[in-house]
This record gives structure tokens, sequence and C-alpha cells, in this order.
């Protein structure tokens, strides 16, 4: 029997405001243990959540990307279960009345073309248990509760991916979008962006959903993919074996590159979730989203669509220089100023991103403002000097700062322009390089690149490409 | 001295008749000679108290501007957090715990001058109608001390009534602060819900718990809610509404005035001296002019399950953080216990046995498959009982009810029936599930003559008045009590 799998994911995503969502502590990642705390988020008897402004913009903001429904009302509710990083024995979530619902994203590549949302809520953070580490780890487990009360989006996708490719590639782009709008660094590694996967099977053909799995911890786009086809596999080959797939959670292990049983359905928690009594309902108005939407930046894929249709860009390159929010600014001041967009389209994408990569930086720790790169730009069209020694000058402003001008003048790399000048370095190249002239003369043309080269060479690659050619071939052709 | 009201006693001490610390000190040596018969308070504050006396004394010297509590006692309800101060809500699982911040109540009466002499029992965690679920022991009702002080601020009624400070905070869920000043023969006054911030109260019941005074006259409860009350923005259900002026709507005028009178309600399972004491208040307030509409509360025989639902729900959650983990009482631990056995053992040694039924309760009534059937359905009918007062709010300004059914029983008389317990809250569950501003003020005596020698209980009239209308409110309170004198009376 031919299966089909169902793929379902669940992304939270940590919100990028400065303080937690319901206290003023820092968000900063990486400081020492228990010091981003305070009696709020550490559940302190009597102390009260107050909500972050600045996170419900942020969720805002997403949703209103993702094309959901930002809802006039949604209510906060305590999911309450026992644990030691959870400090008030609840998280504060949204349930039966979330924030957003519906939307979706179109997918470039992979196999699903779109994928649909359910909703997307806000919640708070967990603290982190520290289980290895210590000298008594063996008999304690440590809690950081640094993490606790950072603000959370939780993105729930319909159940409309086909493959633990489709899936990676929705996840990869839906990255690139929350990060495009600020409200999530993408970090995985720091855990600031995880990915939980509900992952069934179904004989193809068949309507109703087989029963699911949910897989948790695949934090990287390769293990979503490695996780949901190790699951798919998995669970068709238990059916075809004549088993059954239970409800259950399990555990994505990327050592073993295999999924592990956490608990059943019946080990399920009952999370008694109830209307946060210490907060109000979140009301929204029309005018905060219109006032969100109009701070919010152009998104990649209307951008590459203007890239396109204003500028004349080839589709490959609209779509490299939309990469971020950053290198498509950049992009644009530059052309902007240089007044040559195909020559800022290829420095962009040819030289800046080549250097940026060499020296790991991005595009934000470019040392050139778009109006040097611009200014470099004009020197070539004016034909000052060479696209060869553009780039010679575009790596001395990278790394000294200076400007193309000071550069060109200061380093004496102005092309000669001046045909007498050129006339008597090609006469002297003629003269020591007989031989070549006597091939070219017996037919042998593709000498002339050679007879070229020598002369930029004799020029100190300063000579006007343009001019060389015609003088050369004045000298070779009118003396036979 | 001991007898004065707070007002009085500000005002002698801004007018220099006398000293913070005098007035400090005597009511410390109250306690001192009071408290070991009564055990009103889990602790007392006399160093502190002392030199924050002290401090005031030379703040006046220096000319500083006087707060509106400048130099008066202040008991605490041990549900409040106090910075430095041991704030235990009477549990075992808080024994030892002293939080690094003060409740906004707290930090509002100390910057008005008040001076704090100390922490006042209660019952664990205010779930209680007796202060008899104290980790620390009953405390007694100062009018007769085989008899419970009401709960479950408890402690803080038979404080003022004992005069062991002429005001005190209690917090009111279901009637904790009303219950016990009625029974103890004081004033004690729940503001709407919002009306005070909440932070720093140890919760209970979110949706219902509120802060308030309890004191000797309707004055003092008007003089302490101007500077409790006010928005905080610690507190997110604090209400942005401005705060008028309490003690100018004090004019003794109630001609007029419409007070509701639930008689159907009011009709059942009341003690007759409760009755007789609670007619003839209302025989008072006619003739001083006020208005009285007979009025129907169809659903409030509803109140005393939706109320147990409801704060057992909040409850089972609000209680959760008292896990072993952070801080508060831990199972002794080898390193080898399992985390399920550490929460286990740490609650089941940390918690009392109310404590623990209203967390069972709460806990089956949040559970799936039973949410629909109790939770939704309680706030349901909570919704009912707001209407069923918003049309008597049309007709009328304040609702008059007896505070509770019964005058003051005998310690231990109820502990072994838990729901003969809850029903002592009756008249009193709703102003909390509706949010509605509620007073009890003295209103007379029950003799009690069974007992070896008779003994005089106190009984209480409670006004439950409009949402954020306390002015109104704690007006007709005044009226009244300017009428009548059993608010001056003492116990021995
Ligand atoms: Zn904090």
């Amino acid at each position: 029997m031919k299966y089909e799998p169902v793929i379902g994911l669940e992304i939270h995503a940590q919100l990028r405001t400065r303080t937690k969502i319901f206290c003023g502590c820092s968000t900063a990642y990486g400081a020492a243990p228990n010091t981003h705390v305070c009696p709020v988020c550490l559940g302190m008897p009597g102390a009260l959540p107050v909500l972050n402004r600045q996170a419900v913009d942020y969720a805002i903001r997403a949703a209103t990307a993702l094309g959901c429904e930002v809802q006039p009302v949604s209510v906060f509710a305590r999911k309450n279960y026992f644990y030691p990083d959870l400090p008030k024995g609840y998280q504060i979530s949204q349930y039966e009345q979330p924030l957003a619902l519906g939307g979706g994203l179109d997918v470039v590549g992979g196999d699903t073309p779109h994928v649909g949302l359910t909703r997307i809520h806000m919640e708070e953070d967990a603290g982190k248990s520290l289980h290895e580490g210590f000298v008594d780890s063996s008999r304690r487990t440590y809690v950081d509760y640094n993490r606790g009360g950072v603000p959370l989006i939780e993105i729930v996708t319909e159940p409309d991916m086909r493959s633990g490719a489709g899936a990676a590639a929705f996840f990869s782009q839906l990255r690139d979008i929350l990060v495009w709008l600020d409200v999530n660094d993408g970090n995985m590694e720091e855990g600031s962006l995880r990915c939980d996967a509900n992952v069934s099977v179904r004989p193809v053909g068949q309507q109703r959903f087989g029963t699911k799995a949910e897989v948790k911890n695949v934090n990287s786009f390769r293990y979503v993919q490695k996780a949901i086809e190790y699951e798919i596999d998995r669970q068709i080959e238990l059916l075809e074996n004549g088993g059954t797939v239970v409800q259950e959670t399990r555990l994505w292990d990327s050592a073993t590159g295999r999924t592990m049983s956490m608990r059943s359905k019946e080990e399920a928690h009952d999370y008694r979730y109830f209307p946060e009594p210490d907060l109000p309902p979140l009301v929204v108005s029309d005018e905060r989203v219109a006032a969100v939407r109009a701070t919010m930046p152009e998104l990649p894929e209307a951008r590459r669509r203007r890239f396109v249709a204003s500028y004349g860009l080839p589709d490959y390159d609209a779509g490299v220089l939309t990469q971020s929010v950053g290198l498509a600014d950049y992009f644009e001041q530059v052309a902007a100023t240089a007044g040559n967009v195909k020559a800022a389209s290829n420095w962009v994408m040819g030289e800046v991103l080549r250097t940026l990569n060499d020296r790991g930086n991005t595009i934000e720790d470019v040392p050139l403002a778009p109006d040097a790169l611009a200014g470099l730009i004009g020197l070539v069209d004016k034909g000052t000097i060479s696209s060869s020694t553009a780039k010679d000058v575009f790596a001395r402003m990278y790394d000294s700062g200076r400007s193309a001008d000071d550069i060109v003048a200061t380093d004496g790399l102005a092309q000669i322009g001046d045909e007498s000048a050129l006339l008597s370095i090609v006469r002297q190249v003629l003269e020591s390089h007989g031989d070549a002239v006597a091939q070219y003369r017996a037919g042998k043309t593709a000498t002339f690149g050679f007879l070229v080269g020598q002369v930029m060479k004799a020029s100190k690659g300063k000579g006007n490409p343009k001019l060389i050619n015609g003088i050369l071939r004045r000298e070779l052709d009118g003396a036979a | 001295m001991l007898d004065s009201s707070a007002r009085t006693i500000r005002d002698d001490i801004a007018a220099g008749n006398v000293s913070a610390v005098d007035v400090c000190r005597t009511f410390l040596e109250r306690i001192d000679a009071v408290n070991p018969s009564l055990n009103a308070f889990n602790l007392v504050a006399a160093d502190r108290a002392l030199a924050r006396a002290a401090e005031i004394d030379r703040q006046r010297a220096h000319g500083v501007s006087a707060g509106p509590l400048m130099g008066v006692p202040v008991a605490v309800k041990d549900n409040l957090c106090v910075r430095g101060m041991r704030t235990t809500a009477s549990s075992r699982i808080l024994e030892r715990f002293v939080p690094p911040y003060d409740a906004t109540a707290v930090e509002r009466i100390e910057a008005a001058g008040a001076v704090i002499v100390g922490k006042t029992s209660c019952d664990e965690f205010a779930m209680g109608s007796s202060n008899e679920n104290s980790a620390y022991g009953p405390v007694c009702n100062p009018w007769a001390l085989d008899r419970a002080p009401g709960g479950s601020s408890g402690g803080s009624a038979a404080a003022v009534a004992a005069r062991c400070a002429p005001l005190a905070l209690g917090s009111d869920t279901g009637g904790s602060i009303r219950q016990p000043a009625a029974f103890c023969g004081v004033v004690g006054l729940k503001p709407t819900y919002g009306r005070v911030s909440r932070y720093g109260l140890l919760a209970f019941a979110s949706s219902l718990d509120q802060i308030g005074p309890i004191c000797g006259t309707v004055s003092d409860a008007a003089l302490a809610l101007g500077v409790l009350a006010g928005p905080d923005p610690a507190d997110a259900t604090s209400s942005p509404r401005p705060v008028p002026d309490f003690t100018a709507a004090l004019t003794g005028d109630i001609t007029g005035l419409r007070i509701g009178v639930p008689r159907a309600f009011v009709a059942e399972g009341v003690d007759d001296r409760v009755r007789s004491a609670f007619d003839e208040a209302l025989d008072t307030l006619r003739r001083a002019g006020a208005r009285l509409v007979d009025i129907e509360l169809p659903h409030a025989k509803y109140a005393i399950p939706v109320y147990y639902l409801v704060a057992t729900a909040e409850a089972s959650s609000n209680l959760a953080r008292y896990d072993g983990v952070r801080y508060g009482h831990r199972t002794a631990d080898d390193g080898r216990l399992e985390l399920q056995d550490m929460y286990r053992r740490t609650r089941d040694e940390g918690f009392g046995a109310e404590v623990k039924r209203r967390i069972m309760l709460g806990t089956y009534v949040l559970s799936a498959g039973y949410y629909d059937a109790f939770y939704l359905k309680a706030q349901q009918v909570r919704t009912l009982l707001r209407q069923d007062y918003d049309a008597v709010f049309e007709k009328t300004d304040v609702v008059a009810m007896p505070t509770t059914p019964t005058p003051p029983f005998r310690l231990g008389e109820k502990t072994d029936d838990p729901l003969q317990m809850y029903l002592a809250d009756v008249f009193t569950v709703s102003a909390n599930l509706v949010g509605l501003p509620a007073i009890s003020v003295p209103c007379g005596f029950a003799t009690e003559t069974d007992g070896a020698a008779p003994q005089r209980l106190p009984v209480g009239l409670q006004l439950t008045g409009r949402l954020f209308d306390e002015a109104t409110l704690l007006n007709a309170a005044d009226a009244y009590e300017r009428l009548t004198d059993w608010h001056v009376q003492r116990p021995g």
C-alpha cells in the first residue's frame, strides 16, 4: 500500500523585546544564571503580571505579515503543570481565544506551495533546567530563570505539508520572514526559534487523518527534515507490519537520528486551562493593527517583485538582493546615489557579498557606506579607473575606510587616457616582442590578446583598455 | 488613647500633643498584654515599629508635611508582603518566608505615615471563616474567648476589637474582612474589585480578592480607603478610575437614600437575634430618612456553590507556586528523592487540611471533562448574579443584609463540617462574585446564655454599594453609625 504523510508544525519564536512579557527584566541571552529575574518572573508570592505592549506589537507584526486575522479581543489563559523551570506552576498562554487566526505562507521551492496557519498566540517562555555540568549533577538539577518570561509567539500550521523536505522549506522561509520583520533573531542554537512537528501517515486516497505523533526538539532545518522522515518511515513500517500508531509525544535525538517515545496519550498532562484572572482580556483596535502595519518593513516577496518591475533586474538578482532587509536597503541606497542600477546590483551581489562572506561579516558590519560605493561606481562610469582597478580600490576602501577618490588620487591609480603616452608604451612592447608581432602578421590573430596583456602590464594596469585596443590594432594592421 | 480613632491619633501627633513613639509604645504594650490570650498576631515587629515612629517624630520636628496616617499604628494581615518582614499566610509552607518587596497597599500606608506594628493571623492562605485554619493556632474572639473571631482576617479584626491597633489591613475573597469585622464588633470594608492594588497580596482567588481596612469607625475606613485606593501599574486589574474624597462624602445625610432589602433571601437560616438586630438597624435607617425598598436577588441562593467553584479553581492554580523549588518549605531531601515525591511531600507537609481540600476541589473543577459543567457553569451563574445586582441598583442605592446568619460560633464547633462552615459566608460572597463594594458595621449584640456566664456577641449590618460607589456606601454606613453607639462598645 502507498502511504501519504501529513505534517503540521508548531513553531515557538521568541520576540525581540528588550524586556520580558510580564515584567521589566532583560531578555538578553547569555547572562550569568538567575541575574535577569524579579519577583514577577520568579513567581514569588503576591507578584502579578503586567503585559508588555511591545511584545503585543511584535506579535501583531508577525501575524499581519503572515496574513492572519488579528482578533479584536484575545484572552490569556493559565496552562497548569508542575515543573521546576515553570516558576508559578502554570504558564501564561492563550488558549480558546488566541491573538490571531488563519493566514498562511506561499512557499518557494519545496513540495507544498502553500502552508495554511491555524493560529498565532502569545505566551511566556519557561526557565531552563540544567541537568549537566555541575559536580553534583548526578543528584541535582539546577534551574536558570533568565529565560523564564521571555515573550514567545506560537505559530501553529494546518496539516498541509507532505514531506520532511516540504516542512523544512516552509520552516526556513518562515524563519527568514520573522528575521526580516525583526521580531525574532532566528537563532535556533540559542533556542530563540524552536519547532515541534505533528506527523501522521494515511493510505493514499483516504480522507481521514491517521493517528499522529508529536515530535519535539527538532531545532534545525536539517533535523526538521530528518526527524520527520524518520518518523514517517517508522509509522509506515509499523502499519505495514500490522501494527498501529499510538498517539504520543516523541523526542528527536539528533545523536542517534531517531525519535523516542516521551509520553503516551494516557500520560499526557491535563493542563486545566482557564482564563488568567490577573490579566484583563487583550483588546487590539483596528487602529493599532494599522499603526503596526505602517512601521513594518516591505515583505521580501513584495520587495523582490518591485526590484524586478522598477529596476528591471533579473529574477535571480532580485532574489539575492532581498535576502535581508539590510542588504536590500544597502543596494537601494547605492543604486539611488550611483544612478546605475545594474552596476549597483553587480557590485552588491559580487564584491560586497563575497567580501562579507570571506570576513564572516554581515551587511550590518560593512564599513563602506552606500555613498562610498556609489562614488567608486561613478569613477568607473567616468572612465577614471578600469573595472579591474576598481576591485582593487574596493578592497582598499573596505580595509581602510578611505574614499575611492582619495585612494585613486593618492595611490596614482587613474587610467592613462592620454593617447601619446599609450602609443609610446605600445611601440616599446611591439619592439620587444618581435616574434609575437610576426606570428600575428602571419595570421595567428590570437596573439593580439597576448599583446594587449603586455601593454596593460607595461602600463601597470592603468591603461584604458579601449584606447589600448585601438592603438595596438592601428599599429599592427597599419604597418602591414 | 487605646480607644481613639486613627484620625484622632493622627491629629494628636500632627498637633504635637503626643509623639508617634509614645503612641506606638502604648499600642505595643497593649499587644503584649492581650495577645497571649488572643493569638491575633503571627509576628509583632516592635523594634521596626518604634524606629519608624521615631523617624516620623523626627520628620515632624523638621516640619515635613504629615501623611494622612501619620504615626497611626496599623496591623497587617499576614498574607500581605512587607519587605524584610516574615510573611507566612499562616501556612507552614511559608514558615520562614521573608519577601524582598512590599505589597502596594503596604507601601501606600507606610508612605502615608502608618507604623506597622505586626502581622496578624488569618486562616491559611485566607481560606476559612473562623481563623481556625492557621498553622500557628486559632485566634480567640475578644468578646468571648471560646468563640471564633471569624475569618479569614480574624487576627486583624480581633486586634482592632482588642485595641491592639486602631486600624488593620485585611483581605476579602468571600467575606474575609466583613465576617470577622461583624464577629468582633468592628467596621470592615471590602472595596470594589480593582479599587485597591492586589500586588503583594498572596493570591487566594485572583478574580475575587480585594484588600481593605478593618477599624473602629466608618470615618477611619474612609480615611484608610483614600490612602489604599488608586491605580497601580503593577496590577493590571487595578482600576484607572479617579479616587474621590471619601471623607468629604460623609455628610451624615441619607434623606431619600434608597436601601434595598432582599427579604426572601435573608428569611432563611438566620438566627433570631441577628434578625431582630437587622430589623432594628433597618428601622434606624428609615427613621433617618432612608427609603426601604423590597428587592429580589433570584440567583443569590446559588452564590455559595458558585463561589466555592470559582474560588477553589483559581486557588488550585495560585497555590501551585508553593512547590519547594525556589522558596518556602521543602521536604528533607538527600538528593535521591524523585521530583514528583519532592513535590508531594513538600506540599503534604506544608499545607493544612482545608487548603488541601480546596486545591483538590479546584483541580477537579478545572479538569478535562468537568470544566464545562463546573467552572464554566459557575461563571455563567456569576453573570446572572451580576445582572440581578444591575437590576437592583436601578431602583436602589445600597443593599442591606445581615453580614452573617449567626453570631460568632464556638471554636471547634464547625471544624468537622466544612459545608456548615461555608454557609457562614452566605451573605458576603455575592459582593466578591460581582465585584461590588460592601461594608460591615456593628449593629447590636446577641446575648448567649447557654454557657457558664452570659456572653455579649457582636452582630454586623452589611451594606453593599454600586461598583466604585464607595462614597455612597460609606456615607450610608457613617450615617447609621452616628445614630447608634454599637461601634464604641469594646470587649472587656
Ligand atoms: Zn522579571
